[in-house]
């Protein structure tokens, strides 16, 4: 690895105490995971029980009508329902045999709770058994909540993949399972990574076809791939898996503790990890220089959003050298994150939570050079003279493993590259 | 429970937003949960703000739900107005906290700030974002104008130079922006002077002062109209009726504001000549005859947008309609010139249905059925909100007025076929790189309108559409069968009209009962049809 990344000397983060920050969170509900997701699981359809609000997040945040007929819809609850007037689970059913009519070529559905729904206290787990009774075997119907009162943004997933944990077939023999939606590009790299490691068989979750569930049981070892799956997580150790710990696959680094944890606790030895990782491994490094002599030295701000931050302030401050200025993350998973608070600088300013209006005073206050926010701030930002790099960005690209880690540099320097580019 | 795809509308909230966006020294304090932030997206990514809506969201989550969510919604409103000082604090509930019914206005009210508090209820299950901003507008305007209303018995006396206010641009609207500068221009040309253009660019105390102006300029009656009728009933102040979108109804707009403002309206119709009209006259345009579109948008462009289509274009209008169920009667009355039936609906599905159904040569919509015409392979230009980042354009690009015409001529015209070149097309229909499935030149390789797959794909889509809905399918009359031939033949006719050429043939096989269509009945219905 390059001299530029510093040996771990202490417990990093490890034991800090991070502040707890209340106000403001200008963060997505776990409604907007229906955006990547609809495209991973091909054949599922994502139906959210909510308001109008609720429609009009996701096609707002997916930008209007990129998809002419997408596999997402909004059942909104009107007044009638409201006053009880309408039954909403007869309304729910017709809404619903409505929908399977129209596309008939979709073998899972789920039901979707939002704001609403868990305000008025509508039952959706009834409603999927009882939905799920009616249409089986064409149509399997599932409930999980992307409420904003319940999720936020990435939590959705979260949400979505625990809720699909208690169907999966029992595995009777020793697999790994990777958890996390992952672009496919990702997902296939892994696969050959794993395969010339010798770990087999290798599945994923969310597969992308639910006719294609993984199994799962005592014997089952899994890997998060992304850090926001704390149910998913739950709801596996519950049907007998063990998780494997390891930091995120971001970064060179990142990928190689993440494969190696694997290699591990599939008694795969030294040698033959070597010889599987050795060459996109080192292929990645040099790819990693172009972006490290503009990254490094400049200062990062991080807003809570995607859970993502604290992987990425790692990749970027242990392997690009930027400084961090401030982590914001709207949870802190103490266990899964161990790993990462482990590699990051001591003394690292983290915040979990969030006031959005002191966050932007202290962030004006340090001017960074670039700062790591959502789509609501990023304008703003800029606009005053801040570069920013939006942050649901890092969720849509394929950023993981050694052949991204370029494309996930680089995602941070266009803003800065921008910059310098432009005399306007 | 409504199943929706896609939304023409946000919620009432967002309209709320859409006002205090566009004013100046307006806070908005919503009651709201984590999540509903997303709505800051639509101002600083689709219309390009280059600052925040001045919203503070509650983003109240579970947790909160069983403590005290009315603390927080105070202690929200009194943050809100220490950081950020304005003249008149706007107070409401989204979706979710409306079912929580915490009382904003009340709650906000006990804080004894010293400011006017404004608070807006606004039915989230029951209206939509144009009348949230409709009735956000008209709260606002009554709070802050009131005090100055006159007393009972007063008379409006005129101002010595003719003024008026401009009532309803907002933020995040379709091509506000643009209006505002160029029915400000025209106002000043025909010497009108304008006291105050809201709700974009005012303050609060700028609408203190609507009373001041002889008349009202309504540009958009879904947010302004309510507003302008409490005018005209508090202040005694007339208001216009036409929306000057189009070179005719620009004139009428003309000959309405001179009459109010007691201006003899000959001298400047005189010079009255926009480049439209005179482009809609010379031969070039000749091949828009008779083209068959389809409109749909909010009820003031879609109803401007048919006549415009009918009297400036020389187009047939073959569909017409609105999501705005508030304007149904409005949209009716027009629907009723055109001989078509009123579309009022905000199902996406039903609008692709019609437009289908329709088989127009243009779609006049909205981005959603910009979408739909991809789907189908027809020409569309977009003339009505819900708004998309490319109807924000850099240049200026109004809908209205005399540079509006100027630009509807041009929008319109784009995404068709040029004259001569729909001509050269019908005489060498078979040539390798200039044949009926090639793009208009103008608009480049892979340009939306180009349908890159042979035409039994274009019946593809649209009868994928009729299949989806068995009640329109039960409807359709049972279709003759195309020989192989008379298939062939259909596909060398340019693909703008082969869709009408397959229609009129179907007709006339079914009306004379024939089983099978041949080349001879195609041409026979050709023959049919154009006498």
């Amino acid at each position: 690895m390059d001299g530029f990344v510093q040996p771990v000397t202490g417990r990093g983060c490890a034991d800090a105490v991070v502040p707890m920050e209340r106000g403001q969170r200008e963060v997505f509900c776990g409604l907007t995971g229906i955006i990547w997701l609809h495209r991973k699981i091909q054949d599922a359809f994502f139906l959210v029980v909510g308001s109008r609000t609720c429609a009009h997040l996701i096609q707002s945040a997916a930008g209007v009508m990129i998809f002419a007929e997408p596999r997402f819809a909004t059942a909104i609850i009107d007044e009638r329902d409201l006053a009880g007037l309408a039954d909403c689970n007869d309304e729910l059913d017709r809404v619903v045999t409505r929908l399977l009519e129209r596309r008939p070529e979709i073998k899972l559905l789920f039901l979707v709770g939002s704001c609403p729904s868990e305000v008025i206290k509508l039952d959706l787990s009834r409603a999927a058994q009882r939905l799920s009774r009616q249409f089986m075997p064409g149509v399997r119907v599932l409930n999980y909540s992307g409420s904003g009162i319940e999720t936020t943004f990435t939590q959705g997933e979260d949400a979505c993949l625990a809720s699909l944990v208690p169907i999966l077939p029992t595995a009777t023999t020793a697999s790994l399972l990777v958890v996390g939606a992952l672009a496919e590009v990702v997902e296939d790299q892994m696969r050959r990574l794993f395969a010339a490691m010798g770990v087999a068989p290798v599945a994923f979750l969310p597969p992308r076809s639910a006719l294609d569930l993984p199994s799962v049981g005592p014997d089952t070892r899994y890997l998060l791939a992304q850090p926001f799956l704390s149910d998913t997580a739950r709801a596996l150790d519950e049907r007998g898996a063990k998780r494997i710990s390891a930091p995120f696959p971001l970064g060179v680094e990142g990928t190689t503790l993440w494969l190696t944890a694997a290699a591990e606790a599939f008694g795969v030895g030294a040698a033959a990890l070597e010889s599987a990782i050795a060459a996109p491994r080192e292929r990645a490094e040099r790819s990693l220089d172009r972006h490290r002599a503009l990254l490094a030295g400049k200062r990062i701000f991080f807003f809570p959003d995607s859970q993502l931050e604290l992987p990425l302030a790692r990749f970027l401050s242990r392997e690009m050298g930027m400084d961090l200025v401030e982590v914001g993350t709207p949870y802190l998973h103490r266990q899964h994150m161990t790993p990462e608070l482990e590699l990051l600088p001591e003394g690292t300013a983290l915040v979990e939570g969030q006031d959005v209006e002191r966050q932007l005073d202290r962030c004006r206050a340090e001017k960074p050079d670039l700062v790591v926010c959502g789509l609501g701030l990023a304008n703003p930002l800029e606009a005053e003279g801040i570069a920013t790099k939006w942050s649901i960005e890092l969720l849509f690209s394929p950023t993981q493993g050694f052949d991204q880690a370029a494309d996930l540099a680089e995602l941070f320097a266009r803003p800065l590259v921008r910059r310098a580019k432009l005399r306007v | 429970m409504q199943l929706t795809l896609w939304t023409y509308e946000g919620p009432p909230h967002v309209g709320a937003m859409r006002v205090a966006t566009a004013m100046e020294g307006v806070h908005y304090v919503l009651h709201a949960p984590q999540g509903d932030t997303y709505a800051d997206l639509l101002f600083t990514m689709i219309e390009r703000l280059p600052k925040r809506p001045p919203v503070t969201y509650t983003t109240f989550q579970a947790r909160d739900l069983g403590g005290d969510t009315a603390e927080l919604f105070k202690n929200a409103a009194r943050e809100a107005y220490e950081r950020f000082q304005p003249e008149a604090l706007l107070v409401g509930a989204s979706c979710t906290a409306e079912l929580i019914q915490d009382d904003p206005g009340g709650l906000a009210r006990a804080l004894n700030l010293p400011i006017p508090v404004v608070a807006v209820e606004l039915p989230a299950y029951q209206k939509k974002e144009n009348w949230g901003a409709g009735e956000t507008f008209y709260q606002l305007v009554r709070a802050c104008a009131t005090p100055n209303a006159p007393p009972p018995g007063w008379t409006r006396t005129k101002n010595a130079v003719p003024t008026c206010n401009i009532l309803g641009p907002t933020a995040l609207g379709f091509r506000h922006r643009d209006d505002v500068r160029e029915i400000s221009e025209l106002l000043a040309r025909i010497g009108v002077t304008v006291n105050v253009v809201a709700p974009l660019g005012a303050r609060p105390s700028d609408l203190a002062r609507l009373g001041d102006a002889d008349f009202n300029v309504v540009l958009y009656p879904e947010t302004a109209g309510v507003t302008a009728s409490w005018l005209t009933r508090t202040f005694q102040q007339p208001a216009t009726k036409i929306v000057p979108i189009g070179v005719g109804a620009t004139r009428d707009f003309i000959g309405e504001v001179c009459a109010l403002a007691g201006i003899d309206a000959g001298p400047i119709l005189a010079d009255y000549a926009p480049r439209a009209a005179w482009y809609a006259r010379s031969v070039d345009s000749t091949y828009l005859t008779g083209k068959r579109v389809f409109v749909f948008g909010d009820a003031t462009h879609a109803i401007a947008a048919a006549r415009v289509a009918t009297d400036e274009f020389g187009f047939v209008v073959v569909g017409l309609g609105s999501y705005s169920r508030e304007f149904g009667r409005e949209v009716r009355e027009a629907a009723k010139l055109y001989g078509v039936d009123p579309l009022l609906t905000d199902d996406y599905l039903e609008v692709e249905e019609k437009i289908a159904a329709a088989q127009p040569d243009l779609v006049l919509g909205t981005q959603m059925e910009r979408h739909i015409a991809k789907r189908l392979r027809v020409p569309c230009a977009v003339i009505s909100a819900p708004v998309h980042v490319q109807d924000f354009p850099a240049r200026h690009s109004p809908q209205m007025g005399i540079e509006g015409a100027n630009v509807l001529f041009d929008a319109w015209v784009h995404p068709l076929m040029m004259g001569l070149e729909e001509h050269l097309l019908t005489m060498f229909r078979e040539d390798f790189e200039f044949h009926g499935e090639a793009a208009a030149s103008h608009l480049g390789a892979g340009a939306a309108v180009a349908p890159p797959a042979p035409e039994p794909e274009l019946v593809g889509a649209g009868a994928a559409v009729l299949v989806a809905a068995p009640e329109q399918q039960s409807a359709q009359p049972i279709v003759s069968a195309w020989s192989p031939d008379a298939e062939k033949e259909l596909g060398k006719i340019p693909f703008f009209v082969r869709g009408k050429a397959r229609r009129n043939t179907e007709r006339f096989a079914q009306e004379r009962g024939l089983g099978t269509i041949t080349v001879e009945t195609l041409y026979d219905a050709k023959a049919h049809f154009g006498r």
